[in-house]
């Protein structure tokens, strides 16, 4: 059962008089428990499909229908709910809230939710361990390296027990080790958790431990493949 | 909601210096138009109370009809009743009744018209320190048949002390009034335009020269809490009923409250430009706070943050700036106005003779008028909602896609 379907998708910028088709008619299916790889070159529509699943564009033409909700058809705040409950994020970089410690980051989107404290508070420990920053849990993303940061990231799109996690490049900024790192802890969460990750990447090494792999071009799926 | 407000009182501490600046701004202009107001709130209760003093005191009871014709035919008699009802009030520190009409004084050659004022000595002491205005001869007492006569017109009708003063006027009901008075004492009163034209008798006796016994034009009433005339006013009408007029001071000394306004609207306006100059400041700095955090607010929306809490968040910073600052301000300047309160600031030089001369104390007082700071306060929360009205319109416009972009 897919948890995400793209029912020929497309995004069309009408730059002056030549139109960018920046998603040009995808089709895809995403099933629970999937670690899905996007890649392709600078500018064939990773961020622009990755934006139009999470809800954060919208599409010229064709429909996203997570877990039957077609979410082309929700008002601007019904999305902004349906975001929250259903959809974690990663961005490449500035993810994190500044005034707020490690901790209270990966709590804020619980507290947003609604779950209460006694709940969040286990979650958010768990997480914390999970993504091995449990000691500085009471630092704030200024002192926390990159990789640390893009680490609490994941938590936090973790945090609410989203259907998928979608993410931006979200090693871009890393060196190789915290590269490995997240992904290690990426693997890990999605293997206990059954977590939904899909993510865009330029990265060879993070390709390679993707289980499928979508490449895209000129805003077309180009490939599709299944590496387990 | 906890957490929105303690991300917005850690926001305004991001940028430490900015926002110190900001609050110093504010705290300055608050400073500035407490002190700037308090003060000219004190000068003009200064003013009103040394004014009234000298003419009408705060409220005046007169027959009704009385102040438009100042006929002596509109007196009335200064009941028992009326006695009591007046001695009952707490907020009344003097009752003062009068009888004042005019009359023709002269001396050999010289006439003059004079306003003649009957009045009980030691009350009127009390108010006016007749005693310590005198410059030749004695202060009167209630039973003297003789009067005080102001310096100019002394020296105009070429009298001095123990001289006969000749007094020709209308009496009650167009009798002929006409008396020889031996002068007692001749004293000086501050204000020019009546130091050559005032006569002072006792009440008794100026009751007699007009024929009018036991009738006075007015009884003047001196207040514990002058903030409080217009309660003491209401009861004296409902209670007096329609035979009498209860007037305040600022319906005898139009000239007066039209002085008082005309500067205070000054105050105002200087203290509306320093306010609309921090304003700008203010506006311009949590314009900028709003435009730099952009992305930030991009990805709390994008995370599932509501825009009315990212707003909630926005408007707390403002507010959080506001309130330190106005806070600090209070606190500051409260203790301050509160000693010059009861240690007004003495003045010296011309300023403080001629304040002397007329009669009143050469200070420059403060008022605690809790208006005051009700009104800064109130200030300083319009500038902030005007400050964060940019902010507020940039984020209902907010496209998340075009702020991750940027
Ligand atoms: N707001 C926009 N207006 C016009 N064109 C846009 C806009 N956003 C994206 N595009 C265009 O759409 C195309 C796809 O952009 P997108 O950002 O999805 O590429 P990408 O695969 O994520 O590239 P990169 O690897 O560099 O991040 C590009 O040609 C881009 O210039
Ligand atoms: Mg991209």
């Amino acid at each position: 059962m897919s948890i995400i379907t793209t029912n020929n998708l497309h995004k069309i910028y009408d730059e002056t008089i030549v139109p960018v088709y920046a998603v040009n008619g995808i089709s895809l299916e995403f099933d629970k428990g999937e670690f899905t790889a996007i890649i392709g070159p600078s500018g064939c529509g990773k961020t622009t499909l990755l934006n139009l699943i999470g809800g954060l564009d919208q599409p010229t033409k064709g429909e996203v229908i997570i877990d039957g909700t077609n979410i082309t058809q929700l008002k601007q705040t019904e999305i902004i709910d349906f975001r929250l409950k259903n959809i974690g994020f990663v961005f490449q970089a500035y993810n994190l809230i500044p005034v707020l410690t490690a901790k209270e980051n990966i709590e804020f989107i619980m507290q947003l939710q609604g779950i209460p404290k006694k709940d969040r508070d286990k979650r958010v420990i768990d997480l914390l361990e999970a993504v091995g920053l449990k000691d500085r849990m009471n630092n704030r993303p200024s002192e926390l390296s990159g990789g640390q940061q893009q680490r609490v990231a994941v938590a936090r799109a973790l945090a609410s027990k989203p259907k998928f996690v979608l993410a931006d490049e979200p090693t871009a900024n890393l060196d190789s080790k915290s590269t490995n790192n997240l992904l290690d802890i990426m693997l890990k969460l999605n293997e206990v958790e059954g977590t939904t990750f899909i993510f865009s990447t330029h990265d060879s090494r993070v390709m390679q431990r993707a289980h499928r792999l979508i490449s895209l071009e000129d805003g077309k799926v180009q490939q599709d493949q299944k590496i387990k | 909601m906890n957490t929105i407000l303690k991300m917005a009182w850690r926001n305004i501490w991001r940028n430490k210096r900015r926002t110190i600046l900001m609050m110093l701004s504010i705290f300055i202009a608050v400073v500035l138009s407490l002190f700037t107001r308090s003060m000219q709130k004190g000068t003009y209760a200064n003013m009103i109370a040394n004014t009234v003093k000298l003419s009408t005191g705060y409220i005046q009871i007169h027959k009704k009809g009385y102040w438009d014709n100042k006929s002596i035919n509109e007196t009335f008699v200064e009941t028992t009743k009326l006695r009591n009802l007046l001695s009952g009030d707490k907020n009344l520190t003097l009752t003062l009744p009068r009888l004042e009409s005019f009359a023709l004084a002269s001396s050999g050659k010289h006439t003059k018209g004079a306003v003649i004022i009957g009045t009980n000595p030691k009350l009127e002491d009390s108010l006016n320190h007749y005693s310590k205005k005198i410059i030749k001869g004695k202060y009167f007492k209630s039973n003297d048949k003789a009067v005080l006569v102001s310096d100019k017109l002394a020296e105009f009708l070429q009298l001095s002390v123990d001289d006969t003063l000749v007094l020709i006027g209308q009496g009650y009901h167009g009798i002929t009034a006409a008396a020889k008075y031996p002068i007692k004492g001749i004293f000086h009163f501050p204000i020019p335009q009546l130091d050559n034209q005032l006569i002072l008798m006792p009440l008794k006796e100026s009751q007699y020269f007009y024929a009018a016994p036991n009738r006075i034009t007015s009884i003047s009433l001196m207040l514990n809490n002058p903030g409080n005339e217009d309660k003491t006013i209401i009861m004296l009408r409902g209670k007096l009923g329609n035979n009498y007029e209860v007037m305040p001071w600022q319906d005898m000394n139009r000239e007066m409250v039209q002085a008082i306004e005309s500067d205070n609207v000054g105050g105002i306006i200087m203290i509306a430009i320093l306010y609309m100059v921090i304003g700008f400041g203010v506006f311009g700095t949590v314009m900028m706070m709003t435009m730099e955090r952009r992305k930030e607010f991009a990805i709390m929306i994008a995370v599932g943050m509501k825009k009315t809490k990212l707003l909630t968040m926005v408007v707390w910073e403002t507010v959080f700036i506001g309130i330190v600052a106005i806070l600090a301000g209070l606190l500051v300047t409260y203790p301050l106005l509160l000693y010059l309160f009861y240690h007004p600031i003495p003045l010296t030089g011309d300023l403080a003779s001629y304040m002397i001369a007329f009669g009143a104390e050469p200070i420059l007082p403060f008022s605690l008028e809790p208006n005051i700071f009700i009104i800064q306060t109130i200030s300083v929360i319009i500038i902030s909602i005007i400050a964060v009205l940019y902010p507020l319109s940039v984020l209902l416009r907010f496209n998340v896609l075009k702020a991750m972009r940027s």
